[in-house]
């Protein structure tokens, strides 16, 4: 086919810049106009680094962070809490809305289960809390211990984890390291369920 | 024994795409097996969730974006350079022009691959999907990708020929695209929801003007090659071109439908995804009529069985998406296993059957040996194929249940995963064959890149060095 070449290249640029100027710059306009809700607080440094490890361990490859409206799936009705709207992520970068849902939505885990006992437990070993989960095991933010003295742990910034007893390691206990607690802190924060303005 | 002039400087031309297409696929086969060796524990990791799991490095979350890099990244991608540096001295009918910028470019694919996915497994990941590797990496993959497409425009500004074979018009978009793609998306000027829709708008762009490009420029070329007549009609594979170009742009933000986004932002993509039922047609129609009446060729080219494969999985990937991206699908198969089943119809059915099909024609003609073991090969295509269709049936329909198992508030959460569990068992079923099949293919390949194996009789252009390297050569027989 004759191809004018000039005509080519414009026409493949403009195809492309166009797409993205309206998908990703229109958008970026609008919402830069958005205040943070009043109820939106911004992140903590423990909750950042917990962030972090959530980032690096990959949950969100099976976990979403976004609540759909009535009408569009059950989120509602499972109570995951009020639809999300672009406010409720002004602190968040890189975001992490996520497109699976192998786990539930975690938007409001931190509504849902307030209790670090919980979550450490949880991550520990997920069917502890969790029969039937197929969550991963992440063993690596715990140490065990035979013996342990709660200054040591609290000027370290660990603690001892509750483990029902079918899931110890014979003899030991297990000790949530500062990384598992982060980790736990930034989920007991994920709780958007704050009233938006307008409504009460 | 004589070669007729136009082969002639046709085999020059071949030859001057020899070290670059080799280093391309080489590595990119290996990347192949990597990639699928951890995606397959990906699988498995679903049905034993402790599995490998005392290990940081691999465990799920850090193993699935290093499975999908490296199959996008480091086999996709180097075996579509390798299939674009040589289509494109054939299409040109020139020598490759600045070859020295592929082997440059080569190396810092595999560096940018490599170290990325090194960093993945370590736990440094950027954390947007597709978007994983860590800075030095993309920077390393940015040179890549800008190398490679100047070397290709250069070869292009050099053609000696006046008519533009529609492969040619993907290829040149592409090597256009992506590089600009790639870059926008790492533009560190997104955040929040913004930051969704430029990730999403990418991760969906990446088949938009890179894998399916190469795709569409491979089955384009081989089909009306190997079944030897041209092309059913130059003027729909136009209007083909121009309706992908338009409106394939704007498809990535239906991964986010239901999200939090502005509404008429996810409609404009949703639209466009409908929209893509035009240029899909166009090309469905245009392969099937060049191919009415040679579909008894299927059995004696591999290169034609693979490549009609991914031509059919091209149309089927791309209307489940068109109907994927409507809001009614939508809220049951969005956030579920079904577009991981989606994801490898396109990625694998039709992307990385193409590259299959693409690497048994382009083989022979660079190393001047002829594959062995023609069983093997038959081996290789029923495994993968099988195995792709396995796996993308038990996601579909785990998919769907998982869907709607999740939409029923009366059914607690946990059900929707229990409900998927025989159907991710039969995934990783249909992934163990996938891999089976490759290790398969990666053995003929092996004796490819060192002419090994069984000698079997080349044609025409093969045979001066067939003859002069193998004391078995029959040169009588393949001089005709």
């Amino acid at each position: 086919m004759y191809m004018k070449v000039p005509l080519f290249i414009m026409g493949v640029l403009a195809t492309l810049l166009i797409a993205w100027a309206g998908l990703t710059l229109v958008p970026g306009i609008q919402i830069s106009e958005i205040e943070p809700p009043a109820g939106l607080k911004p992140y903590t440094d423990q909750q950042l680094r917990g962030r972090a490890i959530y980032i690096r361990e990959g949950c969100i490859y099976c976990h979403s962070q976004q609540t759909r409206p009535v009408g569009f799936g059950a989120d509602q009705k499972r109570n995951w809490g009020r639809p999300s709207v672009p406010g409720d992520y002004l602190y968040d970068n890189p975001q992490l809305l996520g497109t699976m849902r192998t786990g539930p939505d975690l938007f409001n885990i931190g509504a849902r289960q307030p209790s670090e006992d919980w979550h450490l437990i949880h991550l520990y070993n997920p069917r502890a809390t969790s029969p039937g989960s197929i969550m991963p095991p992440y063993p690596w933010l715990f140490r065990e211990e035979i013996e342990y003295s709660d200054e040591v742990l609290a000027a370290r910034g660990e603690r001892v984890v509750p483990v029902p007893e079918e899931y110890l390691p014979p003899g030991k206990v297990i000790i949530a390291t500062p990384e598992a607690r982060d980790l736990a802190a930034y989920l007991i924060g994920l709780n958007h369920t704050y009233p938006l303005e307008g409504e009460e | 024994m004589s070669v007729r002039p136009e082969l002639t400087s046709r085999i020059e031309a071949d030859d001057s795409s020899v070290g670059p297409v080799l280093f391309f696929f080489a590595t990119g086969v290996a990347w192949l097996l990597i990639g699928s060796v951890f995606g397959l524990i990906v699988a498995f990791k679903f049905s034993f969730p402790e599995w490998l799991g005392d290990t940081p490095a691999l465990t799920f979350g850090r193993l699935r974006p290093a499975h999908l890099n490296t199959v996008i990244y480091g086999w996709a991608s180097l075996a579509l350079c390798g299939v674009f540096a040589w289509l494109a001295v054939r299409l040109c009918r020139t020598t490759l022009r600045w070859k020295g910028l592929l082997y440059v470019s080569a190396v810092f694919w595999n560096l940018g691959v490599l170290y990325g996915t090194i960093e993945l497994l370590r736990g440094n990941s950027a954390g947007q999907e597709w978007l994983e590797y860590p800075t030095w990496s993309w920077i390393m993959i940015t040179v890549a990708a800008v190398l490679f497409s100047l070397s290709i425009i250069k070869t292009f500004r050099e053609r000696d020929v006046d008519h533009i074979y529609i492969s040619l018009w993907y290829m040149m978009a592409a090597v256009i695209w992506f590089p600009l793609l790639w870059v926008l998306a790492h533009l560190p000027i997104y955040s929040g929801v913004t930051q969704a829709a430029s990730n999403w708008w990418y991760a969906h762009n990446a088949l938009t003007v890179w894998f399916t490009p190469a795709g569409l420029a491979a089955a384009y070329y081989f089909i009306p090659k190997v079944i030897g007549r041209p092309i059913h009609s130059y003027y729909l594979s136009l209007i083909g071109f121009w309706t992908f170009a338009l409106f394939y742009n704007w498809n990535g933000i239906h991964h986010l439908v239901g999200g939090p986004l502005p509404t008429w932002l996810i409609s404009v993509s949703v639209v466009a995804s409908v929209l893509m039922f035009i240029p899909v047609i166009a090309v469905a129609i245009n392969h099937h009529m060049t191919m009415v009446g040679h579909f008894g060729k299927l059995k004696s080219s591999p290169t034609l069985r693979f490549i009609v494969f991914g031509a059919i999985s091209y149309t089927a990937v791309s209307m489940q998406g068109s109907i994927e991206a409507i809001r009614a699908q939508s809220e049951i198969t969005h956030f579920t296993h079904y577009t991981i089943g989606h994801a490898h119809l396109g990625l694998y059915a039709f992307v990385t059957m193409i590259m299959f099909g693409s690497i048994y024609y382009i083989m022979p003609r660079i190393v001047k040996w002829e594959w062995p073991y023609p069983r093997l090969i038959k081996i290789h295509f029923w495994l993968v194929a099988l195995g792709v269709i396995l796996y993308f049936a038990a996601m579909t329909i785990g998919g769907v249940f998982q869907g709607l198992y999740m939409n029923d508030a009366a059914k607690p959460f946990i059900d929707s995963v229990e409900v998927t569990r025989p159907y991710l068992m039969a995934r990783s079923i249909g992934g163990s064959m996938m891999l089976l099949g490759q290790i398969v293919f990666i053995y003929l390949f092996s004796l490819m890149l060192f002419r090994k194996g069984a000698f079997r009789a080349m044609p025409p252009w093969g045979s001066k060095i067939a003859e002069a390297s193998h004391p078995d050569a029959p040169g009588a027989e393949v001089a005709s």
